[in-house]
């Protein structure tokens, strides 16, 4: 429905315009397609829904990121080089998703396939470095249980990870469904919807790694 | 070891989860389930489920889902008023020693599912529904951004209202009031099943509702016919605009607080505990920056239906249509800035309560614009007492007085007094029946020709109209009076019997206002009946102001042969005012979605999830998570999304109109 | 009372004769100026609803169909100076308004002790405020007179003309703790305090109950609150006091359970640092002080903030537990945590520890994870 003054060449005109005067058009004839730019608007504003979301977490943990209960407290718990190593996977995620975009763009299927491989794996290494550093809290009798701090540490660090997770998952379908038919339009669109996520959850993390990460270690 | 079975099959169900106990519940679960069947055995008689099935429920046509958002409204009000006449009568008897005959177990249950099922289930599908219908149709579009979206956000809001409904025959549901503040709704006050349904029904339909927000703003934003500026827009996709917007910047605060509220309850985090640093006082701030905005996600749509029927029914130009819009928006703006005006009674300094107080005022400003902007409409206009305007008269006397009582409830002093009394039940009942449901009446009987091409019948219509505002006026206005009495929300039982007799005035007026839903249903059996009689083939029954009144009633799925151009805000007034031929000729085929049955099945396991999440059926919980993973991966292996409507139907759906224009002049 | 009561109530007074608006007619002075103001606004704002509703009518009626007589403009749609008019009338209205509520927010504000008892009767000077401790439990009122050493269940008692300053807290749930005839309400939070100030101007007995629904007990959660005169109150003191009963810490664990529709019951003793531990959820014995544990949290954590001042504390509160006689570090080990953390150079701020060397917190342990 994006039609342009200029598209309408075929116009219909109402019967009784005097004459001389413009003659008012009341409907166009041509159709557009509008899926791809509603799609991107539309998965923009629900990243900014899931933004919601994260922002009520990190208001949850600024409220309650102190209240240890007499418990562990950010200091005893973070080990922030393994947190900036978690860190740099995701980064690096981001990087090696904006190659495959890039790939995508010059229409190389195999080369897309391969950095959205790489991707695949930062993502994983990352949830696997946080899955290891959950267990590890959660051995040493600090788990979410213990303290509102840690419930919202958990909940917070947690959701994005769940995001992540179902990022990867996305991830794998879209794989097959480029090796499947190649890099056709909607892929082309999926592939873009996931870029905006997968840099979203980039985002996301930066302010998690400074807000609890960082701030935490140096409170 | 068989306990053991048991427990890991079923969870925390067992026998004793159904109320069978309870005559009330099973005779009612008796009368669902012998209309269940029946209704069941006559689909089948009929052979009527594949017509169902591939018409109605795959359905991506914005106007057929709709419709059905209209019919779950509908039955939800159904339920949702069996419980305000229980509590009526309840409280209009259980004096002088009297415990009425519910006990506290059920009656907190009533009213817990009376506010939760008439915000969520009767008030946001209504809303929805007609915008769902009417946006399309009004900004000269085919469907909305996202049929298959559109779809899924229908059946999830219906598998949120399955799971209510279930709670009423297995287990229960909470007692802790509809916004359930913790600590009541945590584990240690509340550890039976009843929270978890409240949690696991708003998720579900809680998703329904985000995606359908996005879905509409997309649509307003995108699918414009050409011509039509932001400031050409009908002023009811204004409001909706504005009321989607709402919805995607509030409804993830619900869940995320939901979700926040269900780890307290299943993981046992401390986000709303008493102890362990947790900290109830965040619940109630979060669920009300939701909550407050949701008041509005309510009422603005009604906004916009009255400026329609009164600018129609005036046969005028509606009076101030920019500052209209710019009342919307600064309304839509400052519901964000006054949620703590729900809790002026917690210990906030006074500082807070007075900028919380002030900032509510000041939106009765934009409000009070909206009125007096109607007033002018009628102002040397024609006015028809259609039944659309009648409720609009209704709105504009009775809303007044309700916002006039929630500008003084912002006057936390004032609030002091008043807070959680009947004061404040008359309060909001009086915006939300008087503006909400009137506007939303005012919808139905205006659109109704427009969705089915016959009218509805005047007589049972005001009928329903009478015994409604009567009704509201004494179910309500013993209730203010009870407020200044001294009188508390949500007692059960009294000691003071001078109070008696208001409550039973109340309690006849909750009975009219039975009978005017009873005419309403009436109404619709009798306008079906007689719709040869009250037939409109013009399209364009009320001489109609904007686009969704220049296609032919009901509109044909593709809604316009070709797309309009917009001129004027008025678009359909313009074109007739300005000698528009319809096109006879020159059809093309029409590109449209494809139905899918997808969204039926995602909401299904999405909802027999939510039921194994409530009764700790892990199993179950995890196969349906997984199923839902796998139905949804599936879905985007389908590139059969879309089809193109063949040219000669278009010609034989076009002349069809044709033919019957022609037999009406 | 006042004159602006009886101009709204006029037309209404009939209708309401016999039903005791006790919101807009109170025998307290802050409940009094607060009904006053439920007034004052209404006829404030009526000055615009009634004319709009007036011309609701009259358009209607005039602008009718079937009236051909009336002027029809289907093209009018615009007006500066109306629309100037309806967004002005409005706006000076919530501007007087506005003014109004700031005023008289912070005039009555709940937590601002009294500067008069009556309208014409300011405080007297170095009167003692009557000091109540007010606890809802599940689901009955618990009355503290911590400045007679009495309580009672159920039932409050009060001198006329004197201020009362209250201090409120809730054991498990929220409630909301409202006497109509008195003032406004304020609500009860586990694990909170909340404050109100407020006097009762005529002796009388009035209802109290909780205006937040709090569960199945909710309907019978009810108290007479009795204003009495100086030397009415004294006697009702002193037959508190005779009625013996002791509200120790046990006592308290036993009535805490819940229960409903109450009767009123008396303690002529009470512990005195019941409500604080209350407030502090740490009735039960074994039970850190939310206090205790702030200020844990407050200097860092257990581990930080010296272990040694934590020892202090579950040795005063843990170990030490039952009888009262030993209760002595009750919420005061906060100081010796704050200056165990702050007077020593040797209590070590960690560097940053690795997870897989940090030590299980030995925190106390109120509830068990589930």
């Amino acid at each position: 429905m994006t039609t342009t003054v200029e598209a309408m060449h075929d116009r219909h005109v109402g019967h009784d315009t005097p004459r001389g005067a413009t003659p008012p058009v009341f409907y166009v004839r041509d159709e557009h397609a509008h899926e791809a730019a509603s799609t991107a608007l539309g998965f923009w504003i629900y990243l900014m829904s899931d933004c919601l979301i994260f922002a009520v977490l990190f208001a949850t943990y600024g409220v309650l990121g102190t209240s240890y209960a007499a418990g562990p407290t950010p200091k005893e718990l973070f080990d922030l080089p393994l947190v900036a190593l978690n860190t740099s996977m995701l980064l690096l995620s981001s990087i090696t998703y904006g190659f495959a975009m890039l790939a995508m763009e010059k229409g190389r299927t195999g080369q897309t396939q391969a950095w959205l491989f790489i991707t695949l794996l930062f993502g994983l290494a990352f949830l696997g470095i946080e899955l290891f550093e959950f267990a590890h809290l959660i051995h040493e009798g600090a788990g979410p249980w213990r303290s509102a701090f840690l419930s919202s540490f958990f909940t917070l660090v947690g959701t994005h990870g769940l995001h992540v997770t179902f990022g990867s998952v996305w991830l794998v379908t879209l794989m097959v469904q480029v090796a499947r038919r190649g890099l056709i339009p909607a892929n082309r669109r999926r592939l873009m919807c996931l870029s905006m996520f997968w840099h979203f959850l980039d985002v996301i993390w930066i302010g998690v790694f400074t807000f609890v990460y960082l701030m935490g270690a140096l409170r | 070891m068989l306990e053991t079975l048991t427990t890991f099959l079923f969870g925390r169900l067992s026998l004793e989860s159904f109320p069978y106990h309870e005559p009330i519940v099973v005779a009612t679960f008796f009368a669902v389930v012998l209309g269940g069947i029946a209704l069941v055995a006559a689909l089948s008689y009929f052979k009527l489920w594949g017509y169902l099935w591939t018409e109605w429920f795959t359905t991506v046509d914005h106007k057929r889902i709709g419709i059905m958002y209209m019919v779950l409204g509908l039955i939800m009000l159904l339920r949702g008023f069996a419980d305000a006449i229980m509590m009526r009568a309840q409280q209009a008897i259980a004096f002088n020693g009297s415990e009425g005959y519910l006990n506290s177990h059920h009656f907190d249950q009533v009213f817990t599912a009376h506010g939760v099922i008439m915000i969520f289930f009767v008030a946001m599908p209504l809303v929805t529904g007609l915008m769902n219908y009417v946006v399309p149709l009004q900004i000269g579009a085919r469907d909305v951004s996202f049929p298959f979206l559109n779809n899924f956000s229908f059946w999830m809001t219906v598998g949120g209202a399955v799971l209510i409904m279930a709670s009423l025959f297995v287990g229960e549901f909470a007692r802790t009031g509809w916004l359930a503040y913790p600590p009541l709704s945590g584990l240690e006050a509340s550890p039976d099943v009843g929270v978890d349904y409240y949690i696991w029904a708003l998720q579900v339909a809680g998703v329904g509702t985000t995606l359908s927000g996005i879905n509409l703003i997309c649509t307003i934003v995108k699918m414009r016919a050409p011509g039509m500026t932001m400031m050409k827009m009908p002023v009811f996709t204004w409001t909706s605009l504005c009321t989607n917007v709402l919805i995607v910047a509030s409804f993830p605060i619900l869940t995320a607080v939901l979700v926040l509220l269900s780890l307290d309850r299943y993981v046992g985090t401390h986000f709303f505990t008493n102890d362990m640093g947790g900290n109830p006082m965040m619940y109630v701030n979060l669920i009300w920056i939701w909550g407050h905005p949701e008041v509005y996600i309510l009422i603005l749509p009604c906004f916009g239906i009255f400026s329609e029927v009164t600018s129609t029914f005036t046969g005028k130009k509606l009076f101030g249509y920019t500052s209209m819009v710019y009342a919307t928006v600064v309304i839509t703006i400052l519901s964000y800035l006054v949620w703590l005006h729900h809790f002026f009674t917690m210990g906030s300094g006074a500082s807070v309560n007075s900028f919380f107080g002030i900032t509510t005022m000041i939106i009765s400003i934009p409000t009070g614009a909206k009125i007096f902007n109607w007033l002018f409409t009628m102002y040397r206009g024609r006015i028809r007492f259609e039944l659309p305007m009648m409720w609009t008269i209704a709105f504009m006397l009775t809303f007044v007085i309700g916002g006039m009582t929630g500008v003084l409830l912002a006057v936390p002093p004032a609030d002091f007094v008043l807070h959680n009394s009947l004061f404040l039940i008359a309060h909001f009942h009086n915006v939300i029946i008087g503006g909400v449901l009137f506007g939303l009446f005012a919808g139905i009987y205006y659109w109704w020709p427009k969705a089915f091409g016959f009218r509805l019948d005047p007589f049972w219509g005001k009928m329903s109209f009478w015994f409604w505002v009567i009704g509201f006026y004494f179910a309500f206005m013993p209730l203010y009076v009870l407020g200044l009495m001294g009188v508390t929300r949500r007692l059960r039982v009294f000691e003071d019997p001078s109070l008696q007799i208001w409550f039973q005035i109340a309690a006849f007026g909750a009975v009219l206002i039975a009978l005017g839903i009873g005419s309403f249903l009436i109404q619709i059996a009798v306008s079906v009946l007689k719709r040869r009689q009250l037939v409109d083939v013009s399209g364009d029954p009320w001489d109609g102001r904007t686009l969704e009144w220049a296609t032919s009633s009901p509109p044909p799925g593709y809604n316009f042969a070709f797309t309009p151009v917009i001129h004027d805000n008025d678009a359909w007034w313009d074109m007739k005012k300005r000698g528009y031929a319809r096109p006879l000729d020159g059809f093309r085929p029409i590109h449209m979605p494809s139905n899918t049955g997808t969204g039926v099945i995602l909401a299904g396991i999405s909802t027999v999830l939510g039921f194994a999440l409530v009764w700790h059926i892990w199993w179950l919980a995890a196969v349906s998570f997984v199923g839902l993973l796998a139905v949804a991966i599936n879905h985007t292996f389908n590139y059969n999304r879309d089809f193109h409507i063949p040219v000669d139907e278009v010609v034989r759906t076009e002349s069809e109109r044709t033919r019957l224009l022609s037999g009406q002049v | 009372m006042s004159r602006y009561r009886a101009i709204a109530l006029l037309p209404v007074m009939a209708a309401l004769s016999g039903c005791n608006l006790v919101v807009l007619n109170p025998a307290g002075d802050v409940a009094s100026q607060q009904g006053d103001l439920v007034v004052i606004s209404t006829l404030l704002m009526l000055l615009i609803i009634v004319p709009v509703m007036a011309l609701t009518v009259l358009f209607a009626w005039r602008y009718r169909q079937s009236n051909n007589t009336a002027r029809y403009e289907p093209d009018w749609d615009h007006s500066t100076q109306l629309e100037l008019v309806i967004w002005a009338a409005p706006l000076l209205i919530i501007i007087c308004l506005g003014a109004i509520t700031w005023v008289t927010t912070h005039k009555l504000d709940p937590y601002r002790p009294l500067d008069r008892i009556a309208s014409d009767k300011p405080v007297p000077a170095g009167a003692k405020p009557l000091d109540v401790q007010v606890v809802a439990l599940d689901w009955k009122w618990l009355f503290v007179y911590p400045e007679y050493g009495i309580a009672s269940v159920n039932e409050m008692a009060a001198p006329v003309d004197r201020q009362i300053r209250f201090s409120l807290t809730a054991s498990t749930v929220m409630n909301s703790f409202y006497v109509p005839a008195l003032a406004g309400m304020i609500y009860t939070m586990p694990g909170m305090e909340t404050k109100l100030h407020a006097v009762i101007n005529e002796p009388g007995t009035y209802k109290g109950f909780s205006s937040n629904y709090s569960g199945a007990g909710f309907s019978h959660m009810r108290f007479n609150f009795l204003g009495l005169s100086n030397q009415d109150f004294d006697g009702w003191v002193s037959k508190v006091k005779s009625a013996g009963g002791s509200l120790d810490r046990n006592a308290y664990l036993a009535l805490e359970k819940p229960s409903e529709a109450v009767p009123v019951q008396h303690y002529g003793t009470v512990d005195p640092k019941l409500f604080n531990a209350v407030v502090n959820m740490c009735v039960r014995p074994g039970t850190m002080c939310m206090s205790d544990m702030a200020a844990i949290d407050r200097a860092g954590g257990l581990n930080a903030g010296g272990k040694a001042a934590a020892e202090a504390i579950l040795r005063a509160n843990t170990l030490a537990g039952f009888p009262d006689t030993q209760q002595t570090g009750l919420c005061t080990v906060a100081e010796a945590v704050e200056a165990a953390a702050s007077n020593s150079g040797a209590v070590q701020r960690p560097t940053v520890t690795p997870i897989s060397a940090s030590a299980t917190p030995a925190g106390p342990q109120r509830l068990a994870n589930p």
